[in-house]
């Protein structure tokens, strides 16, 4: 018998070469004749360039070339091209120079003379809602692509309640009522208001986007640093307005992501139409100083919550206002915040209104949990702060608002597939030893008081329908195309799992194929909002049954009898007519052509995955299928963190001292992977809620926290050695192999976790702002204002 | 050489002072010009500016490796640049991120913050000498993070591994607590800290069988 391969440790296969240093990053590609451009950030936040005279930087010796705004293609509207002359924040790409070596080029940079006429900016939204404020555009601060730009302002009455510390009734673009939130207001036995901030803040791979180009004709050769990877090629394709079967796109390693890479084309495009341009292969390399400005950032709320809660300790409404801090191409968090919201605390009644606002900063993008985990850390020490309030114990204040299988959310009703919250409620409880830490919470050593505090925090974590292909080739093994991208995940290598167990493979004789798309790959989902590990497990899956049912005709027709009498297992098929090896299988259904060898395709697969099978046709028995499992209701994975912290009153210093994550994403295939998610994603949440910081000159616009050291990402001393993790380990009824996805849930825990640990160390008091720094602690402490109490961007 | 002594000598040797004093006086400027990479033969490229290379010879992996270098280049810029050892990863260029580092004579440093000039006759290690030349085997610190799994991205990988490579020999018994400070110059940005030191102390305990 083969093994089992879902739900034990496999080493993904990509490993060796990643600790040998044979693993290949986008900057770690050369070609010969290769140049090297560096980028003119803009030095102002929001500017029109007048005048560019690069003459003397052209005439410098080892200078090849510049590439200009007018000549990438220009998108309408608050779109992002990758170069322009309009630049909307500091550090936004203006040109670049091409020269033989990165120095020369950096040299020809400032050789530029560059003449700007400075604008008007914002780097804080309520500054944009003001009346008589500035907007982050000329033309206005919203836009819509039928009615163009517009100029939203709120009241002077919505603003002088906001300055007194008050609930706004603003106009909003975006909102949604269900039940009758006034009504069950009017019913709760308390009602808390509160304004919270929660700061923007960079994704920083580690990996900065380097990416280099060539061509070959009319081949353009990528090497790009990217999390998805068949898709990426047809979104690069259409930022270039490009036959997509003319881009050899080479993706084999991602060094992180975070969803500032899900397609990641933007910049791309500078190495890729510079290259065609001057006829050399292009490297752009990023320095860490430029990913921050051109690498995208979480965008910012500033939000009103009021929230109802009856006696129990039920909430029973909720009226929610977001702020969006949007950058200048907008973001789509705010959405999901109202929806996690609704479903996190499942109050029945609730109005949600949403404002996204453009700014002079840095571009947002989807950050792990996108929406999300801003939410879940916003709110859940407003929820704790009512358990306080009402007497009831914070771990059954999680428990009793959480949902359960019927539970209906949104505007829409949105259903779910399976929710296991409770479970990871109840486990984490156990793990985490609730009881016994509840004694500890608020006792005092020295200037330390201990703190302790719950996040419970859902994402969405698959999607349906895509399409699977496999190759059984006559040497007997299972080539698995896998069109995902190597982000780090291992699910190029785990989402095949299931399949090749289903075949009976041995993982030795599966082999994974990635990375350079002329290998050709399946419609794949993009890697983000968690949804490989469902849509791709489903799709091998649809894939390898495919196989399998050819394997027995192959089998039968070669040696009689019937199909279904015939067995798969450890790369032999066995029947009434004897035994073949999966080899010989291959050869068969080679010779004997149409579906067996991909001659003939399914006719529902997605054109995007034809060329590529066509490509492999004939090479051996192929598994193609589209992913027709169907399903009803939307995939959310869960996971609950507990913390433990100390707080230092004299400094304000904290320290993490113990930290529990249990998830509920379904059926556990890789377990120490899935810790690692756990981990990972509650430790950057952690980063987010207690150290990433966002800071802005308010008179210039320009960031200070620009770098690693300022922008403070966690490092291996932020964190606790004491952390365990767990799975409830229920597979999803709808799905065939049960996963769901695990990696945007635990941000939102690991961060809540914190905000509610934290605020149990301060005696209750919600300090209603991340990230809790120090020097912000200390002033809450203190009582000292060290800002205004809803001022977006400070330290 | 005692240990405190030694650190004292390194430390005159390859401290971020040497680093930006070297960098100073070539001539070139200390904010950027000596993270950024200048033209290489190997590329076809000819280099064009004043400061003038010099050819030098270098220990790299046990071997012999003549190298063009200028005055003010990084160690990091001409492995992976000139020397084709990409294995080094810049993360951040100057100093926060650890995804640079290599041994010297032993000793963890940021490839980054090294002029390629301060190491002449010293022993450079990178990630890729840690295979045994002729067989392929793997270092104990690379079968202890083959056995446990380790990394995610695995961009911060190279550098978290040459840092333990150095943390087994100075300390082949850490606590876990020791390793995660041995550890501390490293980020991972996966956040994948918890399965690193499982790999780290995996690598100590084989360190103590051989």
């Amino acid at each position: 018998m083969a093994e089992r391969l879902v739900g034990i440790d496999i080493a993904p296969p990509d490993l060796h070469a990643k600790i040998t240093g044979r693993a290949k990053y986008a900057e770690d590609f050369r070609a010969p004749g290769m140049v090297f451009a560096k980028l003119l950030l803009s030095p102002m936040p929001h500017a029109r360039v007048r005048n560019v005279d690069a003459r003397r930087a052209l005439a410098m010796e080892g200078v090849i070339g510049i590439l200009r705004a007018d000549e990438v293609p220009s998108r309408e509207g608050p779109r992002e091209a990758c170069l322009t002359d309009t630049p909307r924040y500091e550090g936004e790409p203006i040109l670049a120079v091409a020269a033989v070596d990165e120095e020369t080029a950096a040299a020809a940079i400032e050789a530029i003379e560059i003449d700007f006429e400075p604008l008007p900016f914002v780097i804080d939204p309520l500054e944009s809602l003001r009346p008589g404020g500035p907007n982050a555009y000329v033309d206005g601060n919203q836009f819509s692509g039928q009615d163009g730009w517009s100029d939203l302002k709120w009241t002077d009455a919505d603003f002088a309640t906001i300055d007194d510390g008050g609930m706004p009734d603003p106009s909003c673009p975006v909102e949604w009522t269900k039940g009758d939130p006034d009504s069950a207001f009017a019913e709760s036995a308390l009602v808390l208001t509160e304004t919270i901030v929660h700061q923007s803040l960079t994704h920083h791979p580690m990996e900065p986007r380097s990416n280099m180009c060539f061509w070959e004709g009319d081949t353009l050769h990528a090497f790009v640093s990217t999390q998805s990877s068949q898709q990426t090629k047809f979104a690069l394709a259409g930022a270039l307005d490009m036959d997509p079967e003319n881009i050899n796109l080479v993706s084999e390693y991602c060094g992180g992501g975070f969803g500032s890479k899900i397609a990641g084309t933007t910049v791309m495009q500078i190495p890729a139409l510079f290259s065609r341009k001057i006829n050399r292969p292009v490297m752009l390399r990023i320095t860490r100083y430029e990913e921050n400005y051109v690498g995208r950032a979480r965008p910012g709320f500033q939000t009103w919550l009021k929230m109802g809660f009856l006696e129990s300790g039920k909430c029973n409404a909720i009226d929610l206002i977001v702020v969006q801090e949007s950058g200048p191409y907008g973001a789509g968090d705010f959405n999901t915040a109202g929806m996690i919201a609704d479903l996190t605390y499942t109050p029945q009644n609730m109005r949600f209104r949403a404002v996204s606002m453009y700014t002079n900063t840095p571009p947002k993008a989807a950050q792990r949990g996108p929406g999300g985990a801003q939410i879940i850390s916003m709110m859940e020490p407003i929820l704790e702060k009512a358990g306080r309030e009402l007497g009831v114990d914070r771990f059954e204040m999680h428990r009793m608002n959480a949902p359960g299988p019927d539970v209906e959310f949104g505007p829409r009703n949105a259903t779910l597939t399976s929710v296991h919250a409770v479970e990871a409620l109840d486990q984490g409880r156990e793990l985490f030893d609730w009881d016994a830490k509840l004694a500890m919470s608020g006792q005092r050593n020295g200037s330390k008081v201990t703190g302790i505090g719950i996040g419970l925090s859902p994402y969405t974590a698959g999607s349906r329908g895509r399409d699977g292909m496999m190759v059984i080739r006559p040497d007997g093994k299972l080539y698995v195309h896998q069109g995902i991208g190597n982000l780090g995940t291992h699910s190029i290598a785990d989402t095949a799992r299931p399949a090749a167990e289903l075949l009976g493979y041995n993982w030795e004789d599966v082999e994974i194929v990635w990375g350079t798309s002329s290998r050709g790959y399946p419609r794949s989902t993009v890697q983000a909002g968690s949804q490989t590990t469902t849509a791709h497990t489903r799709a091998n899956h649809a894939a390898a049954s495919d196989a399998l049912r050819k394997i027995r005709a192959v089998a039968a027709a070669t040696m009689g009898g019937s199909p279904s009498a015939y067995r798969v297992d450890s790369g032999r098929v066995s029947g009434p007519g004897g035994t073949m090896t999966l080899g010989r299988i291959a050869e068969r259904a080679i010779a004997m052509g149409g579906e067996y060898s991909g001659e003939v395709l399914p006719e529902d697969i997605h054109a995007q995955t034809v060329p590529a099978a066509q490509m492999l046709a004939g090479e051996g028995l192929m598994g193609i299928a589209r992913d027709n499992y169907g399903g009803d209701g939307n995939i959310y994975s869960w996971v609950a963190g507990f913390a433990m912290v100390e707080l230092d009153t004299e400094t304000g210093v904290v320290e993490l001292k113990e930290y529990v994550g249990v998830t509920d994403c379904g059926t556990v295939i890789h377990p120490r992977s899935l810790g690692a998610q756990v981990f990972g994603g509650s430790i950057q949440g952690m980063g987010m809620a207690m150290t990433q910081r966002w800071v802005f000159d308010p008179q210039y616009g320009v960031p200070f926290a620009n770098r690693l050291y300022t922008a403070r990402p966690p490092g291996f001393l932020d964190i606790p050695s004491d952390l365990k993790w767990g799975a409830v380990d229920i597979a999803d009824p709808q799905d065939p192999v049960g996963a769901k996805g695990i990696g945007e849930p635990p941000v939102g825990a690991g961060a809540a976790a914190l905000t509610c640990a934290v605020a149990d160390a301060m005696g209750g008091q919600c300090v209603c702002r991340t990230p809790l720094t120090p020097d912000i602690l200390l002033a809450e402490i203190e009582g000292r204002p060290i800002h205004g109490r809803l001022d977006q961007h400070v330290g | 050489m005692d240990q405190a002594e030694s650190s004292t000598v390194l430390e005159q040797k390859y401290s971020r002072r040497t680093f930006i004093k070297g960098v100073i006086a070539t001539g070139a400027t200390a904010s950027s010009a000596g993270y950024l990479f200048r033209g290489s033969p190997l590329l076809g490229a000819a280099t064009y500016q004043t400061a003038t290379e010099r050819l030098i010879t270098l220990n790299v992996n046990g071997q012999e490796r003549r190298v063009d270098v200028l005055p003010h280049e990084t160690l990091a810029m001409t492995l992976r640049y000139k020397l084709g050892l990409t294995g080094t990863k810049l993360g951040c260029d100057r100093a926060e991120c650890g995804a640079c580092t290599v041994l010297i004579d032993g000793v963890s440093q940021y490839g980054c913050s090294m002029l390629t000039h301060q190491v002449r006759g010293r022993a450079v290690t990178t990630i890729e000498g840690l295979e045994d030349a002729d067989t392929g085997e793997l270092s104990i610190v690379q079968q202890a993070v083959m056995e446990e799994g380790g990394f995610q991205c695995a961009f911060c990988a190279p550098g978290f591994i040459m840092a333990m490579t150095e943390m087994i020999e100075v300390n082949p018994n850490p606590t876990r607590e020791e390793a995660r400070i041995a550890l501390s110059g490293n980020l991972c940005r996966c956040a994948d800290y918890d399965k690193i030191l499982t790999c780290a102390m995996r690598a100590a305990e084989l360190a103590r069988s051989v």
